[in-house]
């Protein structure tokens, strides 16, 4: 497919961020398809030859900074973690820079997804490298106008310095001879001892605008002349509207329109009516008043006991290998011992808490959205698609977004919003409401996981296999090749295993159902976790070994031992009690590894409880302590709640929970304490935002083996019910 | 369709609205205050918050005609330069992430510390557990409160 990015060109990129006069302008430009190196390039080289850079920075005659931020503010921090590997390369004070959202007419490059918990991991090199270039290229620009050499001036704090003779000059003096330097070939980078400003816990400068209801969110967004609209969407993910009566709808005080519209939902246009008002409140009044007749053909009103007893008779198919070594089938045949055991996990809805919501404008045969949107580049793409439009035509500019999950970066809901803009030839915005956004999907697959396991005498993994009955999320596309195997069978497994283990088996058979399904927070790796880390609990507990000791003897590799050593330290493991209610597990995510023990214990009326949790979070090189330790928290609670407190369920083809009285999400009274602790070395960095997600759930249920003796081996479950 | 004033953090505001809106559409879509937040629309999750004669309630579940001439104070009237309490001790525990939810979550802390300037950690829970954050953020929440109530106590 074609990707264009939510790209940005120079001029825009001035004009959005109010600056006048000359400006040094640099930024750096992600190839598609990688097959030419990241190119650092100033703004106006990139402008000459029709190159839109991913992400800029620009520093104006008063000494300004501002950057463009390629990346979504949902929560996960790059807001905050954007700017702080700015300034340091660039040396300036966090204060000093100013941070947009701000969206261009793009034109053909890198994606700029928020997904895959790839902010940092993704693109550091090269935001370290752009500021690096940028100071360089003042020192060189000072340099120049002393006729000093360049070794004998530094850049401090905003200043370029000459240290012979002291003096010095404010980057703002120096902007418009640095803009016309070429950017170093080669910059060289920081030691990590020199930091000032990455690896500390600064404060979220996105934190004062969200104690004040200022931060603009998607539902924040108005434009002048903006109607609102509500969407009565077909409860069967694939009906088509019938019919529909109107006539009490538009009978509404405020209710302009009534509307048939679709958007596409992977290879489906799913059908829905829409009320369109000048007010919400009226709109949704109309869609009270709305009859509309759906018809369902060829759909199957299946229900979840259904759908769980086709995914497990799935596990008995041949299934879709995605990765072996040496021979599981005859290892397992010989095994002293030998162990199966079946998982089940939920589908479960993303519930950002704030719903999804766009606003659109169709005009001139040009088309502006505005909404809170992880997928930038891809909703451009596909809505040029759609409407047939060029790259420059359509504009997507990024809000706050109130949580994403992986929900935000799929393309529906701008595409029905800007079907119903066209339609009425105004602005509108299309507020999803609670229940929209909970029954609608695309929902975080269940998945059913069938485990074998043999150990030798000694107690050692000799054969591991997991097969995974559940959809293939890429099997939706159009034109999907159906029969190719899941990729992500071996995402959360620890890679170090594959080193001891020396017969194993992944794959899968995808389930077949008409239920959208997608990205949830830490896609695969959110139920492949449970299986993997639960099935190794009974494996330790089998082979007579500690749970710890028995990763341990399996992980040669120093990094993974290194973690459990720390898991151990933080916990007092070596001296808990047996049968305390110590449960731990450890997965691998997105480049990073954590760990999570889980203590629980009974409570007076003798009902387990989950008393504190210990995380130990390795993601390699990390910018600010302070988020990844909020993302391990957050992340736990997301895991509880997929837990112990809510899962999506389906009858007669259409989800049964719609709110938050049925979809029940984890409270602060759900809360235990959380403790989260970084390992501090020298690996790349890793994805900080879903990590620390797929650990918990299973680390609980070995916890509560460790106190019970039952073994859970089926998602969600009531801990009032252990 | 009827005509009501309002008195919104200090301010009086005429609107024209179905008597049977809820507050919460009438403060954002007519007041033009978007700080309090659409969550539920159930009064389930207490986003909407906003205190309501110093009472915290949720403003999705309330008709606009019950609130005429009732002082409703929202997430903006709290303060004009983040110096309350409980503003400044959301931003020293950094407690937001996605942040959507906080108006809600900082109009019941500010409640409950009026009536309470000394919680215990079971009244905190009991006074918060009305409101869902997806992000997680509880841990810092029960943080935030209590150096909140420490702050209000020395002041």
């Amino acid at each position: 497919m074609n990707k264009t990015a939510q790209n940005i060109s120079r001029r825009n990129f001035i004009r959005l961020s109010g600056m006048s006069g000359a400006a040094l302008t640099i930024g750096f430009y992600l190839p598609a398809l990688g097959k030419d190196a990241t190119r650092i390039m100033r703004g106006d080289i990139a402008d000459s030859m029709g190159i839109a850079l991913n992400a800029f920075i620009s520093i104006d005659t008063s000494g300004k900074v501002t950057i463009f931020n390629h990346r979504s503010e949902m929560g996960q921090g790059a807001y905050q973690v954007v700017p702080q590997m700015i300034a340091e390369e660039l040396e300036v004070n966090l204060d000093d820079i100013n941070i947009i959202f701000a969206p261009g007419n793009a034109k053909k490059y890198g994606s700029q997804i928020t997904g895959g918990s790839s902010t940092v991991r993704g693109a550091y090199k090269h935001l370290l490298r752009t500021g690096a270039s940028a100071r360089e290229m003042l020192v060189q620009a000072a340099a120049g106008k002393w006729s000093a050499a360049k070794e004998d001036c530094y850049a401090e704090n905003g200043q370029v310095l000459h240290r012979p003779s002291g003096k010095k000059f404010g980057y703002g003096e120096l902007v418009e001879d640095a803009s016309k330097l070429e950017p170093p070939k080669n910059v060289v980078l920081k030691l990590r001892k020199d930091y000032k400003i990455i690896g500390k816990p600064l404060p979220r400068q996105d934190t004062p605008l969200k104690v004040n209801g200022k931060a603009v969110f998607g539902l924040d967004k108005k434009l002048p002349g903006m109607l609102y609209a509500v969407v009565e969407r077909s409860p069967r993910f694939t009906g088509k509207v019938k019919s529909f009566d109107d006539s009490a709808a538009k009978a509404v005080k405020g209710v302009k329109h009534v509307i048939k519209v679709q958007r596409g939902v992977f290879a489906n246009l799913q059908e829905g009516v829409a009320v369109v008002a000048d007010n919400l409140w009226a709109a949704m009044q109309g869609r009270k008043a709305l009859k509309v007749e759906w018809d369902d053909t060829g759909f199957e009103h299946l229900n979840t006991a259904e759908l769980y007893k086709r995914m497990n008779e799935d596990l008995e198919k041949p299934f879709l290998s995605q990765r072996t070594g040496g021979n599981f089938d005859g290892a397992f045949a010989k095994a002293a011992k030998k162990l199966e055991a079946v998982y089940e996990t939920p589908y479960e809805s993303h519930s950002c808490m704030e719903p999804l919501s766009c606003v659109a404008h169709y005009h001139d045969n040009k088309l502006d959205v505005w909404g809170p949107i992880q997928a930038p580049d891809w909703i451009q793409d596909d809505l040029c698609d759609r409407f047939k439009l060029k790259p420059e035509d359509v504009t997507i500019n990024m809000t706050f977004l109130g949580g994403g999950f992986g929900r935000k970066a799929f393309t529906d809901y701008p595409h029905e919003a800007a079907e119903i803009s066209k339609a009425i030839n105004a602005p509108v915005q299309v507020v999803w409401t609670r229940e929209d956004d909970t029954t609608q999907g695309p929902f975080r697959p269940g998945a059913v996981y069938g485990c074998k396991a043999g150990l030798s005498d000694g107690g050692r993994i000799q054969a591991f296999q997991t097969k995974m009955a559940a959809q293939n999320m890429g099997h939706q596309n159009p034109g999907a090749d159906r029969s190719s195997y899941n990729d992500s069978t071996t995402e959360g497994f620890l890679e170090s295993y594959f080193e001891s283990i020396p017969n194993y088996s992944f794959g899968d058979v995808p389930t077949k159902s008409p239920i959208p399904v997608m990205w949830w927070r830490s896609v695969y790796s959110s139920t492949n976790g449970f299986a993997f880390e639960s099935f190794m609990d009974e494996l330790a507990i089998a082979a007579g070994k500690d749970p710890l000791d028995f990763r341990r003897s399996h992980l040669y590799n120093e990094r993974y031992q290194n973690l459990i050593t720390i898991l151990e330290e933080k916990t007092g493991w070596k001296s808990r009690s047996k049968n305390s209610g110590w449960g731990v597990a450890i997965t691998e995510c997105f480049r990073s590894i954590v760990g999570e023990a889980v203590k629980v214990s009974k409570g007076a009326d003798g009902k387990v409880k989950i008393d504190k949790v210990v995380a130990v979070m390795d993601c390699g090189w990390y910018v600010n302590p302070d988020i990844v330790k909020a993302q391990v928290e957050g992340s736990i609670i997301m895991a509880l709640g997929a837990a112990v407190t809510h899962a999506t369920h389906f009858e007669d083809g259409k989800a049964v929970e719609k709110n938050f009285d049925t979809y029940k999400m984890p409270r602060i009274t759900d809360t235990p304490d959380i403790e989260v602790h970084i390992v501090e070395n020298d690996e790349k960095a890793g994805g900080v935002g879903e990590p620390g997600l797929p650990p918990f759930a299973p680390a609980l249920c070995n916890a509560i083996f460790d106190l019970t003796g039952k073994r859970i081996r089926k998602l969600p479950f009531k801990l009032e019910e252990v | 369709m009827a005509s009501y004033t309002l008195q919104v953090n200090g301010k009086s505001y005429t609107i024209e609205a179905d008597p049977q809106m809820p507050l919460l559409w009438a403060i954002r879509d007519l007041v033009g205050l978007t700080g309090t937040k659409y969550g539920c629309g159930i009064a389930q999750c207490g986003a909407c918050t906003v205190h309501f004669n110093g009472m915290p309630v949720r403003s999705c579940s309330m008709p606009v005609s019950a609130a005429v001439n009732q002082k409703i104070t929202t997430i903006e009237g709290l303060s004009d330069d983040n110096s309350h309490p409980v503003q400044q001790a959301w931003i020293a525990e950094q407690v937001p992430q996605c942040g959507y939810c906080q108006s809600g979550q900082i109009m019941a802390a500010a409640a409950l510390l009026k009536k309470n300037n000394n919680p215990s950690e079971k009244e905190i829970d009991q006074a918060m557990q009305g409101h869902i954050c997806r992000c997680g953020t509880y841990g810092r929440i029960r943080k935030a409160i209590k150096t909140a109530a420490v702050n209000m106590q020395k002041a």
